[in-house]
């Protein structure tokens, strides 16, 4: 098997992986790599927002991981540190891309630390998730999130849809535990009001017409 | 005892942090009394609540085509 991906993975601990890394086994490397893939292309995506730039990044970071492994401190989880290499990486494309001058123009003027007021303060019945069945709601996610400038994007889906804790988050991004949690509260206040419109019952499943109750 | 009563400001700014159940006993207890008072905070909450729980289960990365193998052939070179 020269090109496959190996179906059959040693049942080998993190640590004892990594040993046979550094002696030469790339094979290994991969069966460690495994099985947090989706999280660091999730990463990527998280800052580059576009699946061909998240999937070079994904790679030049696993790459890097593999030259840099014998330095690897083994103080978090094997995971934890590729997905911090990952966001650096992803970092570096996005500034060589200059992307990020169009994105400062999003920046909140007072930075972080400034209040998001929300916009929208009507009360809406609970979104069962099996309503994202539907197209509507999973696009409307999706726009939700490409709204949100990539410093509170990177937040809310290490966070919210990797699941990974506030020390972790801090962590991989390089930000105080408060950092996170600022960037977090506005990343999910920003994202109710994006989906507010739809929670006046458009979003409930069965429900054929959707009578606004809000002027827009 | 009497609870301090607190501005929707403060509710929301420390909202997130309530639902990560991360807020502290005195603050905590506080909110809780203007929540139950303040329709505009609590639909704020539920909302938000809800928000946090279709990101978790809805928003998704899948994978491109041929990534697995892709990454795999690139670590073997």
């Amino acid at each position: 098997m020269a090109t496959g991906v190996p179906r059959h993975l040693p049942d080998l601990c993190e640590s004892e992986l990594i040993e046979r890394v550094c002696q030469g086994d790339k094979e290994s490397f991969y069966v460690l790599v495994q099985p947090c893939e989706r999280a660091v292309y999730a990463a990527a995506m998280s800052i580059l927002n576009n699946p061909a730039d998240a999937e070079e990044v994904a790679q030049e970071a696993v790459l890097k991981a593999l030259s840099h492994l014998a330095s690897f401190r083994r103080e978090s989880k094997f995971s934890t540190w590729l997905i911090q290499i990952t966001i650096n990486e992803a970092r570096l494309k996005l500034r060589k891309d200059r992307r990020h001058l169009y994105e400062s123009v999003d920046e909140p003027q007072n930075g972080d630390e400034g209040d998001y007021i929300p916009k929208d303060f009507a009360d809406w019945r609970e979104v069962p998730s099996e309503a994202l069945e539907q197209t509507e709601l999973r696009d409307a996610l999706k726009r939700g999130l490409e709204s949100l400038a990539p410093r509170y994007r990177e937040v809310l889906i290490l966070r919210d849809v990797q699941q990974m804790s506030i020390e972790e988050t801090a962590q991989v991004l390089g930000l105080t535990n408060g950092s996170v949690k600022t960037r977090l509260r506005r990343a999910r206040l920003q994202m109710r009001d994006a989906l507010a419109p739809g929670f006046d019952g458009s979003w409930i499943k069965g429900k054929t017409e959707y009578q606004k109750v809000r002027p827009w | 005892m009497r609870v301090i009563e607190i501005s929707c400001l403060e509710v929301w700014r420390e909202i997130s942090n309530y639902i990560d159940d991360d807020v502290d006993g005195d603050l905590h207890a506080r909110m809780e009394a203007h929540l139950k008072v303040c329709a505009h905070c609590k639909a704020v909450l539920d909302g938000t609540r809800n928000v946090v729980k279709l990101v978790a289960d809805g928003v998704e990365y899948d994978l491109p085509a041929g990534f697995s193998k892709r990454l795999y052939q690139k670590i073997q070179t």
